[in-house]
C-alpha cells in the first residue's frame, strides 16, 4: 500500500474565492435597486456594459499570458470591479465612458500589475479617477432622483435609456440634475437651514438628500450581510464613516453659511455609504491588520471630508481611497499585531525585538 | 467552575468525534510482527541492548536511553528480535531509521514485574527514575520524555499542574474514550504526578465542552481531590500547550519561555495513564489507545495498540477500503502527516490513524492568487499576520519574516483551513523556517571560517613581522661590523687587541636574535616535554581519541551495512575504512593501557 503525500491541514473550510466573490456581487444588489428605483435604469446599464467589457478584458489579457482563462475568469474578481465601477459611475453616462473606464480598470490598474492579489490601487476606482479628470462633463451629469422630476415626467424606460447611452439621444429636460454634494459646494452665502429650505434636493428628503439617502441606506444594508458573513471585519467601515462623522461634526459650525455641510448628509450622500463596505474594503489594496485598516479607513474618512469640503471635488471617495492605497504598506510596517508571548508589537522591518 | 480566557483566532471544523466512539476500547490479535523505532520521543535515539536471535518477554528493555535526554524502549510483547536495521517510521519526510523488529511468539509472556501502591512514601526522585524507566515520553504531540519535563533542577517551584485532556483536533476520541473507561487510573496518574512536583497548589484537568461523557467519568474521581475538571469552548487550536496555558491561567508563556520557567507543567493526559502504570503497576509504556477513523475504515473506534503495530496490522482488522480514499493521515486532520505505506509502525505519540475517503478529504484543489482578505489573520492563534507571511515566504524576504513572528507560528493549520484560495500556508511556512534554520547554521559556519582565516593571516603576519626583525638587526649588526672593521684599519696602529674587539663587536649583536631563536625552541621544548611528563593531559588526549575513534567506528560501520544491503560497488571501500578506524582504535586503546601501566 502506497498513499499519497500531502502536507497538513488536510481539511479545509467549505468558502473559496470565487464564494467570496459572488457575495460581494449579491450584496450589491439593495444598492443596485436603489439606484434603479430612484434615478432609472442608467446604473443597471453601467453595470452590464462594464461587466461584459472587465470579462472580455480580462479573458484577453489571461489568454494572452497564456494562463488559463476558465480558472481565472472562475474567481468573478473582474465583475465586482466592474460591478462597482459601474455603479459609481452617473447613470445614462454614454457608453464609451463606461467601456474605457473599464479597460483601464481590468487592463491598466489591474493586470498590468499582474492580476488579481498583486494591484497596489483599487482598480474600479482608477478607472473612475481615470474618467473623472478625462470627461468631467460626462461625470458630472447625474440624473434627478424620483421626487424631483417635473411633474408628468418619468426617468427614460429601458429602451430609451439604451438610446441615450448607445445612440447619444439627449434626455428629456428635466432629467437631469445636481447631487446633494454640489449643491452644497455651490451654495455659499447661505446658512445650512436655507439651503434645506430652498433646495427640493434636501426638502423632499427624510434627513441627507432626495434619492441619495435611499443609495446610501442599500449600500449600508448589503455592507451589513458582508460583515454578518464576515467577508470583512469592522475595522475599516468604522475607520471611515467614523472619521467622516467626526470631521463633519468638528466642522459642522453650527450650520453657518461656511458649514460644509451636516454629518447626515455627509455620511448618507455620495458615495460614503458604497465607498464604506464596498470600495475600502477591498483586501488587495488595502492596509492588512485589523489596526491597520482602521487606520486606513479612518484616512480614507478624513480625506473624504477634506476634499470635499475645501477642495475641487464635490465628492472624494474616489481620490480619497486612492491616497490611501499609496498609504497601505506604510501603514503596515507600524501596526503588525502583537503576537502570542511578545510584550511589545513590532515593526514590519526590525527583526530584533527591543 | 473555575473562569477561562478567550484565545483570538482559532477555527470550528467538522468534529467527526462520534464516529469512534461508539464501540469500547478494542483490542487487537498480536501482530506478527512489532517494529520498534529508537527514537520516538524528542532527544538522543535509544541504543539497542539486544542481539538478533534474542528470546526478549514483554516488558523487556531492548534499547537503553543515552544521556540526559532519551527514554529506553521496551519490547511490546514476547517473541525474538528478527532485525536491527532502519526502517520506515512515523515522519513527515518518509524517512528510514534504526528499529527493532520483534517477531512475536504469541505467548505475550510479561517479565517480572512490580510497582509500587504507597507512591506518597516514596521520594519524588524514585519516582521520577519509574517514570524515566517506564521510557514514558509525552504522548499528546512532541513527545518530549516525561521525567526530563518533571525533574526538579529548575529555577522555581512548580506551582500549576496542567493535564491537557483538550484534544482539539477533529476525529480523534483516543483521550477522551481512555478518560471515558480509565478515569480512575487517569485521576491515580495525576496524584502521583503532583506528589513527584511536591503537590502544587493549582491541579487542573483542561478538556473542551464537546466530551460530556469524559467530563462525567473524572467527576467522581477528583471529588476532595484538590483536582479541577476545567470545561471551557470546544475551539481548535485550544489544545496547543500555549493555547491551552492561556485559556486556563489567563497568561501568556513568554516567547522562547518552557512552562516550568512559569512554575507551569503542561502534559497530556494519556501520559498520566502511563505514569499510573509505570509507577503502580511497574509496567512500562508498551501500548497506547489509538484512533482508527475516517470513511475509508469500516468500523472507526478506538484500539489499545501495542507500540510497534504496523498500520497495516490495523487497517487490515478494520476492513480499510484502499480504493475509498487517497492518503492515510497519522494524527488528525489540521496537523497529522500522511504516512509513504501502511508499514509505519505505531508509536507513543500516535494518537490517531485517519483514513479518509475522497468525500471526506477531497484532494487539494490549485491554489488561487492570495487577495489578502485576512480571514487567516482572523483564524490565527497567535495573532500572526499569515497573508504576510506568505508573500514574505515566497519573495524568501527572511528577515521580514522574522520580523513578522514565524518563528511563533505553532503549525496548526487554522490559516490554511480557512483560507478562501486554497494556499498550503502552512507548507510555505515550514519551508521558509527550514530556509532560515539553515542560513543561520551557514553562518555560524562561514563566520567561523572568517575567524580561522582571519587568526590565519595575523599568524603570517606576525611571523613576517618577526623575520623582518630579526633581518633588519642582523643587517645592522653587519654594518656595525663594517663601521668597526673600517675605524679599525683606519686607525692604522694596528695591535692585536682591535682584532678581538672587533670580534666582540660582531659577535654582540647577533647574539641576541640567536639567543632569542634559541629561546624559542627551548620553550617548545620545555611545553612538549612539560606535555610529555603530564600524562593527566595525555590520557585525557587519548581518551578523546578513543571516543571519537569510536564513533567514527560506529558510523563507519552502519554505512557499511547500508552499503552491504544497497549495493556492492562502495562495499570494498567501506569495509577497508571500518578495518582502518578499528586499528587505530585498537592503537590507542593500547597506548592508553601503557600509560594506565
Amino acid at each position: 500500500m502506497a498513499f499519497k503525500q500531502v502536507s497538513s491541514p488536510h481539511a479545509h473550510a467549505a468558502q473559496n474565492t470565487s464564494q467570496v466573490m459572488k457575495l460581494v456581487l449579491l450584496a450589491t444588489i439593495p444598492g443596485l435597486a436603489a439606484l434603479t428605483w430612484q434615478f432609472g435604469w442608467g446604473s443597471f446599464i453601467n453595470v452590464v456594459l462594464a461587466s461584459v467589457t472587465a470579462v472580455v478584458c480580462e479573458a484577453a489579457i489571461v489568454q494572452m499570458r497564456g494562463r488559463s482563462i476558465s480558472f481565472y475568469l472562475n474567481d468573478y474578481s473582474a465583475v465586482v470591479t466592474a460591478v462597482l465601477l459601474g455603479l459609481a459611475l452617473p447613470p445614462l453616462a454614454p457608453w464609451w465612458v463606461v467601456v474605457v473606464g473599464t479597460v483601464f480598470s481590468i487592463i491598466v490598474a489591474k493586470q498590468l500589475y499582474g492580476g488579481l492579489g498583486y494591484n497596489p490601487f483599487n482598480p474600479a476606482m482608477v478607472g473612475y479617477v481615470v474618467l473623472l479628470i478625462s470627461f468631467p462633463i460626462q461625470m458630472t451629469t447625474w440624473v434627478a432622483p424620483l421626487a424631483l422630476l417635473p411633474a408628468g415626467t418619468a426617468h427614460p424606460g429601458l429602451i430609451e435609456s439604451l438610446q441615450i447611452v448607445f445612440a447619444g439621444y439627449s434626455p428629456a429636460d428635466g432629467v437631469t440634475g445636481a447631487t446633494p454634494l454640489d449643491v452644497f459646494k455651490h451654495s455659499s452665502g447661505l446658512l445650512v437651514d436655507q439651503v434645506y429650505d430652498r433646495e427640493p434636493l434636501f426638502n423632499q428628503a427624510m434627513f441627507a438628500g432626495a434619492g441619495w439617502e435611499w443609495v446610501n441606506l442599500g449600500f449600508l444594508l448589503g455592507g451589513i450581510i458582508l460583515l454578518s458573513q464576515r467577508i470583512f471585519t469592522w475595522h475599516g467601515p468604522v475607520g471611515m464613516l467614523g472619521a467622516l462623522a467626526l470631521m463633519s461634526i468638528l466642522f459642522w459650525d453650527s450650520g453657518s453659511s461656511s458649514s460644509p455641510g451636516s454629518p447626515l448628509m455627509h455620511l448618507f450622500s455620495g458615495a460614503s455609504m458604497m465607498g464604506a463596505f464596498f470600495i475600502l474594503t477591498d483586501p488587495v489594496s488595502s492596509a492588512v491588520s485589523n489596526r491597520g485598516r482602521l487606520i486606513f479607513g479612518a484616512l480614507i474618512g478624513v480625506l473624504v471630508y477634506v476634499i470635499r469640503a475645501w477642495g475641487n471635488y464635490p465628492d472624494a471617495v474616489a481620490f480619497a481611497v486612492l491616497l490611501a492605497n499609496f498609504a497601505a504598506p506604510f501603514i503596515d510596517n507600524y501596526t503588525l499585531p502583537r503576537t502570542y508571548g511578545h510584550t511589545d508589537r513590532r515593526r514590519a522591518t526590525e527583526k530584533e525585538e527591543d | 467552575m473555575s473562569r477561562t480566557w478567550v484565545t483570538p483566532g482559532g477555527v470550528h471544523p467538522p468534529e467527526n468525534k462520534h464516529q469512534s466512539v461508539t464501540l469500547p476500547i478494542g483490542q487487537l490479535p498480536i501482530p506478527e510482527k512489532l517494529v520498534i523505532p529508537l527514537s520516538q520521543h524528542i532527544g538522543a535515539p535509544a541504543t539497542p541492548c539486544v542481539e538478533m536471535g534474542q528470546q526478549v518477554l514483554k516488558g523487556q528493555v531492548i534499547a537503553q536511553a543515552v544521556g540526559m535526554v532519551s527514554i529506553p524502549m521496551h519490547a511490546p510483547s514476547s517473541g525474538i528480535i528478527s532485525a536491527i536495521e532502519h526502517r520506515p517510521i512515523a515522519h513527515s519526510s518518509g524517512m528510514l531509521a534504526p528499529c527493532i523488529e520483534i517477531t512475536t511468539d504469541g505467548a505475550d509472556t510479561w517479565i517480572e514485574h512490580q510497582g509500587i501502591s504507597d507512591y506518597e512514601h516514596i521520594s519524588p526522585r524514585k519516582l521520577l527514575e519509574m517514570v524515566g524507566n517506564a521510557g514514558i515520553s509525552g504522548m499528546g504531540g512532541a513527545g518530549f520524555p516525561s521525567a526530563v519535563k518533571l525533574n526538579p533542577g529548575r529555577q522555581r517551584p512548580i506551582d500549576t499542574l496542567i493535564v491537557n485532556a483538550t484534544e482539539c483536533e477533529p476525529y480523534i476520541t483516543a483521550d477522551d474514550s481512555a478518560i471515558r473507561e480509565r478515569a480512575g487510573e487517569i485521576v491515580e496518574g495525576i496524584k502521583i504526578l503532583s506528589a513527584i512536583l511536591d503537590h502544587p497548589t493549582n491541579i487542573m484537568i483542561g478538556i473542551e465542552d464537546n466530551k460530556p461523557e469524559a467530563i462525567a467519568a473524572l467527576a467522581p474521581h477528583v471529588e476532595d481531590s484538590g483536582i479541577s475538571v476545567v470545561v471551557f469552548p470546544t475551539k481548535y487550536p485550544s489544545g496547543g500547550e500555549k493555547q491551552l496555558i492561556y485559556i486556563l491561567t489567563g497568561k501568556e508563556l513568554p516567547a522562547g519561555k518552557l512552562p516550568a520557567d512559569e512554575g507551569m507543567v503542561c502534559i497530556n493526559i494519556g501520559t498520566t495513564f502511563a505514569i499510573k502504570r509505570a509507577v503502580i503497576d511497574g509496567e512500562p509504556l508498551i501500548s497506547r489507545v489509538t484512533t482508527v477513523t475516517g470513511d475509508a475504515v469500516g468500523t472507526p473506534r478506538n484500539y489499545d495498540t501495542l507500540i510497534g503495530t504496523p498500520v497495516r496490522h490495523l487497517l487490515e482488522h478494520n476492513q480499510f477500503d484502499e480504493q475509498a480514499g487517497g492518503r492515510v493521515v497519522m494524527g488528525g486532520p489540521m496537523m497529522g502527516f500522511t504516512l509513504p505505506s501502511a508499514d509505519v509502525p505505531i508509536v507513543k505519540t500516535t494518537n490517531c490513524i485517519l483514513a479518509p475517503s475522497y468525500a471526506e478529504i477531497p484532494d487539494d484543489e490549485p491554489a488561487q492568487p492570495c487577495i489578502r482578505c485576512g480571514m487567516c489573520a482572523e483564524a490565527c492563534p497567535v495573532s500572526l499576520l499569515p497573508q504576510q507571511l506568505f508573500w514574505y515566504a515566497q519573495a524568501e524576504e527572511h528577515d521580514r519574516l522574522e520580523a513578522h513572528n514565524l518563528f511563533d507560528c505553532i503549525e496548526c493549520g487554522a490559516c490554511s483551513y480557512v483560507c478562501p484560495s486554497n494556499i498550503p500556508l502552512v507548507q510555505y511556512y515550514r519551508a521558509a523556517k527550514g530556509d532560515i534554520r539553515q542560513a543561520r547554521e551557514e553562518k555560524v559556519k562561514s563566520d567561523h571560517a572568517r575567524d580561522r582565516f582571519e587568526f590565519h593571516k595575523e599568524r603570517i603576519e606576525q611571523a613576517e613581522r618577526e623575520k623582518e626583525a630579526k633581518r633588519a638587526a642582523r643587517r645592522e649588526a653587519t654594518q656595525q661590523a663594517k663601521a668597526d672593521h673600517l675605524a679599525a684599519t683606519a686607525n692604522g696602529t694596528a695591535t692585536p687587541a682591535p682584532a678581538s674587539g672587533s670580534g666582540t663587536g660582531t659577535a654582540a649583536p647577533s647574539a641576541a636574535p640567536s639567543s632569542s631563536a634559541a629561546d624559542i625552541i627551548a620553550a617548545a621544548q620545555a611545553r612538549a616535554a612539560a606535555k610529555q611528563a603530564n600524562p593527566e593531559d595525555q590520557r585525557a588526549k587519548l581518551e578523546r581519541t578513543i571516543a571519537s575513534a569510536e564513533q567514527r567506528l560506529k558510523m563507519a560501520e552502519e554505512k557499511l551495512a547500508e552499503a552491504v544491503n544497497s549495493d556492492n560497488g562502495k562495499q570494498d571501500k567501506l569495509s577497508a575504512a571500518v578495518e582502518n578506524t578499528r586499528q587505530k582504535l585498537e592503537q590507542s586503546k593500547s597506548k592508553l593501557a601503557e600509560l594506565a601501566e
